[in-house]
């Protein structure tokens, strides 16, 4: 024992935090997109069974596959799609298929591992010849795989984030969620609005921090704004107020602040406790209303991007989505007694478009439903109103996000 | 740099001063009777600050707090009593290796127990938004919750250690746990209850800066990174010197973040531990003789 252990050990500790700081800058492994905290919660095991298995007599049924990070630490991501694919599968086959097909789901865990997701995706493509996969969960995944479904002529349905998945296109690739470049447009709209010219950008130093870090930086001069200091933090930061300190220093007017880490309510706080009296805007990642009850008080008034499905009690009635939120919220919550995500809602638009696609191709054929889903307008999903084209595999544009703001601790749509 | 500015950097520094104190603290007392680094410190905190979270859903927060500190300390004695006693005769270095694994089960079942999601304690005074105002830069009032219970925590340690019979034979086993057997100390129990008292301080420190932290399942093992490296930074077995060495480290942190871009502040807690490892080993508080003394 004494001092030799100590420095045995703190060299180690030292090595550590080295591989810990390695780690978060790892690119491969974008924590894909928003809401949620990262993290497990591995509480439903891998389904690997399909959920309807006898062919009915008149067509043979479609098989599709589906990878999700159902355990791990995307599991916020994961989980809530695969019951949400589940769930509308089931519905589906109840309402007698598509076309008089009925749908065969099989469902894969990656646990958020690029490797896994590949061999799971050779699998469905070669042994269980597949018409489709749906997922994976994450962007570092659904990159992996991108390739491998196009050579395999496999339709892929992604629930990831990152733009990349389609742009460059693929013609077989395609994925449901919304953009982050229309979530930083939405965002420089309201500033424009409320007059703001110079701001100060925050973000987590990971794949979906500086996924987002990068497309303001991108943008903010089309809207005539001025981004006079952007900082990096490490995702398990339990106190920003120095980094904060630094905006206030440069008198921004407004504080922009990227991530899906913790820190976006520890943000909402230290601003309020420094004194930096400047509105608060978020990414789509602050759709967790976790996060607000974590904040407290200090979160009202954070103006956010986010899917309409958090204020789907609140939409007019004429509302174009209304209906289909209405009834995914509600189907969802009964079955699996949790709240809704917006996550789930990829799952649920992935398997819409491509059930629209079959009807549209009256075939299963694979190349004849791609070139289906390639022209699909109007197919009212969860995430918006999809609008596909050869050149736009993700079919959503900016009014799929709604600016939503914290009013007494709860969800409620920005007004001027 | 006008000078509220450089003040509120000041505070800044002191607010993440305190938390990195407040968890260095407990590593200190099972290193000081055992000469253990326990690297499942940190999940002692969450495990406080979670159960504490739960129980404040039913009670007051001052008896969901106590209660949740009790817990700990109880869990704290059974895992000594059940993972730690039953390894005979093993060195340092394996009992330091079973806390790691210990930390990491504790981690996944806090998981399965609560969630993946963040949770936190009310401010203790005032709301997320309230704010002390000093010399025309801004603190929040918990900052000073935690200060104050540091404070009371090392005053507590020290008359313990020094003065009750309790904490003089804890130190005596640290000394030459054959010689205090053979005084009649129960050296057994004395690693049990220094388990238990840095399991229970532990979660003390995980509810006090929940507010200022929030509480998330894997919070536990960065926490304790930064609480080890204060810790020796202070020189091990030091309480006051680890309150101390925290604060200057968030001050460094604070102002090396108000010249450079804020991800080189994480740079600067290894190189000032490594300067540290090699030019005064024995800590920054301890006087190079009874630092020598020591490694002995």
């Amino acid at each position: 024992m004494g001092m030799r252990y100590v420095r045995i050990l703190s060299v180690a500790v030292v090595g550590l935090m080295l591989v810990g700081a390695g780690c978060k800058k790892s690119p491969e492994t974008p924590p894909a997109k928003a809401p949620g905290t990262k993290a497990p919660a591995a509480k439903t095991p891998a389904v690997q069974a399909p959920v309807a298995q006898k062919p009915v007599a008149e067509a043979a049924p479609i098989k599709i596959g589906a990878i999700f990070a159902i355990t791990g630490g995307a599991s916020f991501l994961g989980a809530p799609e695969q019951k949400t694919a589940e769930m509308f599968v089931e519905q589906i086959n109840q309402a007698g298929g598509i076309d008089g097909h009925k749908v065969q789901l099989l469902v894969k865990d990656s646990a958020g591992k690029s490797e896994a997701a590949i061999s799971l995706a050779k699998q469905l493509i070669d042994e269980e010849k597949v018409l489709a996969i749906i997922g994976p969960s994450t962007s570092g995944e659904s990159m992996a795989i991108k390739n491998i479904c196009q050579e395999g002529t496999t339709i892929l349905l992604s629930c990831a984030a990152a733009e990349t998945i389609v742009d460059p296109i693929a013609s077989y690739v395609f994925k449901t969620p919304q953009k982050d470049s229309d979530a930083a447009r939405r965002i420089f709209e309201v500033m424009k609005e409320k007059g703001i010219t110079k701001v100060g950008v925050t973000s987590s130093s990971d794949g979906f921090g500086n996924a987002g870090a990068a497309q303001l930086a991108k943008l903010a001069p089309e809207y005539g704004v001025t981004i006079a200091i952007a900082e990096t933090y490490a995702t398990t930061e339990t106190d920003l107020t120095g980094v904060l300190t630094k905006l206030k220093g440069q008198e921004v007017q407004a504080v922009i602040n990227w991530t899906v880490a913790p820190a976006q309510s520890l943000v909402a706080k230290n601003m309020k406790q420094i004194g930096l009296d400047v509105p608060l805007f978020q990414s789509h990642g602050f759709g967790n209303i976790k996060y607000v009850q974590a904040g407290g008080e200090a979160t009202n008034g954070t103006i956010f991007p986010c899917g309409h499905l958090l204020v789907a009690e609140t939409l007019p009635g004429n509302d174009p989505q209304k209906q289909v939120l209405m009834k995914y919220k509600q189907d969802y919550e009964s079955r699996y007694k949790e709240d809704a995500s917006t996550f789930g809602g990829h799952a649920y638009d992935a398997i819409l478009v491509l059930a629209e696609a079959v009807k549209k191709a009256g075939s299963v054929e694979p190349e004849k439903v791609r070139a289906a889903i390639e022209t699909l307008q109007g197919v009212v999903g969860t995430g918006g109103v999809f609008n596909f084209s050869p050149t736009d595999h993700n079919g959503l544009n900016k009014d799929a996000f709604e600016m939503l703001t914290v009013k007494d601790g709860k969800f409620a749509v920005y007004t001027k | 740099m006008n000078f509220p500015l450089i003040m509120q950097y000041g505070l800044s520094g002191i607010t993440v001063g305190s938390i990195y104190a407040i968890v260095a603290v407990g590593f200190n007392i099972i290193y000081s009777t055992t000469g253990i680094i326990n690297f499942a410190q940190g999940e002692f905190l969450i495990i406080g600050a979670m159960t504490a979270i739960s129980l404040h859903q039913i009670l007051p927060l001052w008896l969901a707090i106590a209660l949740a500190v009790i817990m700990t300390t109880i869990l704290g004695g059974l895992m000594e009593v059940v993972f730690i006693r039953p390894v005979r005769n093993a060195s340092v270095l394996r009992l330091i290796v079973i806390t790691i694994g210990l930390s990491i089960l504790i981690r996944e079942a806090m998981l399965h127990i609560w969630d993946e999601q963040v949770h936190s304690l009310p401010y203790f005074t005032g709301t997320s938004i309230s704010t002390v105002t000093i010399l025309g830069a801004h603190i929040s009032p918990q900052v000073l919750w935690v200060l104050g219970t540091s404070a009371v925590i090392v005053a507590g340690l020290t008359i313990f250690f020094r003065f009750t019979p309790t904490g003089r034979a804890m130190r005596a086993c640290a000394d030459d746990r054959m010689a205090a057997c053979l005084c009649g100390i129960n050296d057994r129990w004395m690693v049990t209850l220094s388990f238990m008292l840095s399991a229970g301080i532990g979660a003390l420190a995980g509810c006090v800066i929940s507010p200022v932290t929030q509480t998330q399942y894997d919070m536990g093992a960065p926490l304790a990174i930064k609480g080890f490296t204060v810790a020796i930074l202070g020189g091990l077995g030091n309480s006051m010197a680890a309150v101390a060495a925290g604060l200057l480290l968030g001050l460094l942190e604070a102002f090396v973040i108000s010249q450079f871009a804020s991800a080189y502040k994480e740079a600067v807690a290894i190189v000032v531990l490594l300067l540290i490892l090699v030019f005064r080993p024995t800590g920054l508080f301890v006087r190079r003789e009874i630092g020598a003394l020591r490694a002995a």
